[in-house]
């Protein structure tokens, strides 16, 4: 059994932060990056079933991302797992969810995957679509927001939880293969050993591009995608009354706030 | 005359709020450009809901009666794209919800259409679509167009249109279903605990922390605080995704709504999206966070700037 784990590097913006020359993303020298935090849930899940079930389960992380991009599977690889894959060109600049779910979707059927468990979304633009974009390209069954899962090595059919509004869930029975989105919450993700650390550092990641899987320019970048960005900018946001003072001045301002609009004056 | 389709939504058997919400917005829209609305409802007794749909803007409602009594993602897919073979409708909206995740981005993938997610503002630039969604954990704003997609498809972000009061008398037509492989099956709805702990939706004053608290440890002091202040303590996702308090007191989406509470102290919490659909109607917010751009500080009334322990601290010493 095969498990196939995209991962992503997202972007977390400064305090003061400056839009591209074309208004139509950040200035990436304003980001900082880090792994997307619904994928250190996705990959737990893999890590998980690779201990359980041995020699008969490889998990494999991929990212679609540059050369710095590299770091998230260094990061998943210092848990465990053998080898990652990174694609990447400059072509799949400004890629939405849809073309980097082409990428993800060639690369599951080269590598016959069994599941493809991606994180539920990612934090920096947050569509909550990547995965299930996957599951239509393949045409595989499919749940999203899976807060519970159970998967062994010859299922056919496995059953998860789907995490629904207001703390109800849904157990459903899913048909093999399989696109799983994992919620926040389903494990509690390990932290990398040192040792981990160095040796990922040893494990192989395997570079290619959309062309490398079959794809043209026009099914990647911003031609690849289902919409356009016409312009970002930094709404007008409305600002909340500021408490100044010392800690002790801001407590007794809370105070009085707050036994006023209790009526306790 | 070109159609904006609204896909209804219903859990449990009832059409959920955002469905109301959803309408709202597609009535908006049609105003622009001399559109109708017409509203899909998929259930195995379509009409049930049908007659709820009855408001005053939709100018047509579809049954499209399906097996499955509730959510079931293939049927949906199959069903909603043989509807836009039917109809080619230019837009179709539906709620940002938990089904939708599931069953919208497929839909795209399939047609290749237009496609968006989570948005909260849409109008017509000349004949452009215009669909205004948050970036960057709010903190930026995106206008995204669909140059050359006949369809469009929308999830619109829940609390953000006001739903129709009036009613109107709407014709209905009714669309025969897809055969579906369906490859996943329903076992059971597992309803959260009940736990005789109390219900934060019924209270006034909530005192929440968040991520902010780091450590198990230090949630007593917050217990404490609240206890003195006469507030119902609650939280943030990760803090019940760690155990530290119980289920029961998540406030946000995937929590609970604290829908009679008018005073709200957030300790420690940066406000994500999902735990201010929870809060951000509540008139009183006061958030205490030493991040002075955190997203909280857009939807609170008052802002403190500092560390949420040593404000713990001080505060207790006000309240007997």
């Amino acid at each position: 059994m095969k498990i196939l784990v995209p991962v992503k590097q997202i972007g977390i913006i400064d305090e003061d932060c400056e839009i591209r020359d074309d208004g139509k993303n950040v200035d990436v020298d304003f980001l900082d990056y880090e792994i997307n935090e619904w994928d250190n849930y996705s990959w737990e899940v893999a890590l998980n079933l690779k201990e359980t079930f041995g020699e008969d389960v490889e998990i494999v992380p991929l990212t679609v991302g540059p050369d710095d991009a590299e770091d998230v599977l260094l990061s998943c690889l210092a848990k465990g797992g053998e080898r990652g894959i990174r694609v990447w060109d400059d072509a799949l600049e400004d890629s939405d969810s849809m073309a980097i779910a082409q990428v993800i979707a060639k690369v599951a059927e080269r590598e016959n995957a069994d599941y493809v468990l991606t994180g539920t979304l990612s934090s920096d633009h947050s569509f909550a679509a990547t995965g299930m974009c996957v599951a239509g390209l393949l045409n595989w069954a499919h749940a999203a927001v899976v807060s519970k899962v159970d998967i062994t090595p010859d299922a056919q059919q496995i059953i998860v939880n789907r995490e629904l509004e207001a703390g109800i869930e849904e157990e459903i029975t899913v048909e093999r293969p399989a696109v799983l989105s994992i919620q926040l919450g389903i494990n509690e993700p390990r932290y990398a050993s040192l040792r981990g650390i160095k040796q990922a550092k040893a494990k192989t990641v395997e570079v290619m591009s959309h062309t490398d899987l079959g794809l043209t320019d026009d099914e990647v970048g911003e031609t690849g995608s289902l919409s356009r960005v016409r312009k970002m900018y930094a709404p007008k946001r409305s600002q909340a009354e500021l408490i100044e003072g010392t800690v002790a001045e801001q407590a007794k301002r809370i105070a009085e706030i707050v036994k006023e609009l209790t009526g306790e004056v | 005359m070109d159609i904006i389709m609204v896909i209804a939504e219903h859990r449990q058997g009832e059409l959920t709020a955002a469905t109301f919400e959803v309408i709202a917005a597609a009535v908006d829209l049609k105003q622009e450009k001399r559109l109708s609305v017409s509203v899909a409802v998929l259930a195995s007794n379509p009409a049930k809901f049908s007659a709820k749909l009855n408001i005053s803007g939709v100018d047509e409602i579809i049954e499209v009666q399906i097996q499955e009594n509730q959510f079931q993602t293939d049927t949906y897919e199959d069903n909603i794209n043989s509807l836009l073979d039917e109809y080619a409708p230019s837009v179709v909206l539906a709620p940002h919800s938990i089904d939708a995740w599931s069953c919208m981005p497929v839909i795209a993938a399939r047609r290749q259409c237009g496609f968006a997610t989570d948005v909260f503002a849409l109008k017509y630039d000349d004949d452009d679509l215009i669909a205004t969604r948050a970036a960057y954990g709010e903190k930026m704003h995106v206008d995204l167009e669909f140059p050359g997609k006949e369809i469009v498809l929308i999830t619109l972000r829940g609390n953000t249109f006001k739903p129709i009061e009036q009613k109107a008398s709407v014709p209905v037509s009714s669309f025969s279903a897809s055969k579906v492989n369906a490859r996943t099956t329903h076992k059971r709805f597992i309803e959260p605990e009940v736990t005789s702990d109390v219900d934060i939706t019924q209270a006034e004053l909530m005192l929440s922390v968040g991520r902010g608290v780091e450590d198990e440890d230090n949630i007593e002091q917050f217990e404490e605080l609240a206890d003195t202040m006469g507030f119902t303590l609650g939280c943030s996702r990760p803090i019940a995704d760690n155990g530290w308090l119980p289920k029961s007191r998540q406030v946000g989406q995937s929590g609970k709504v604290v829908g009679a509470c008018n005073t709200y102290l957030a300790f420690g919490i940066s406000g994500s999206v999902q735990h201010m659909a929870g809060m951000k109607h509540v008139p009183n917010i006061i958030a205490v966070n030493t991040d002075s751009e955190a997203s909280i500080f857009t939807i609170a009334k008052y802002g403190v700037v500092a560390d949420m322990f040593e404000i713990a601290d001080e505060l207790s010493n006000h309240f007997e």
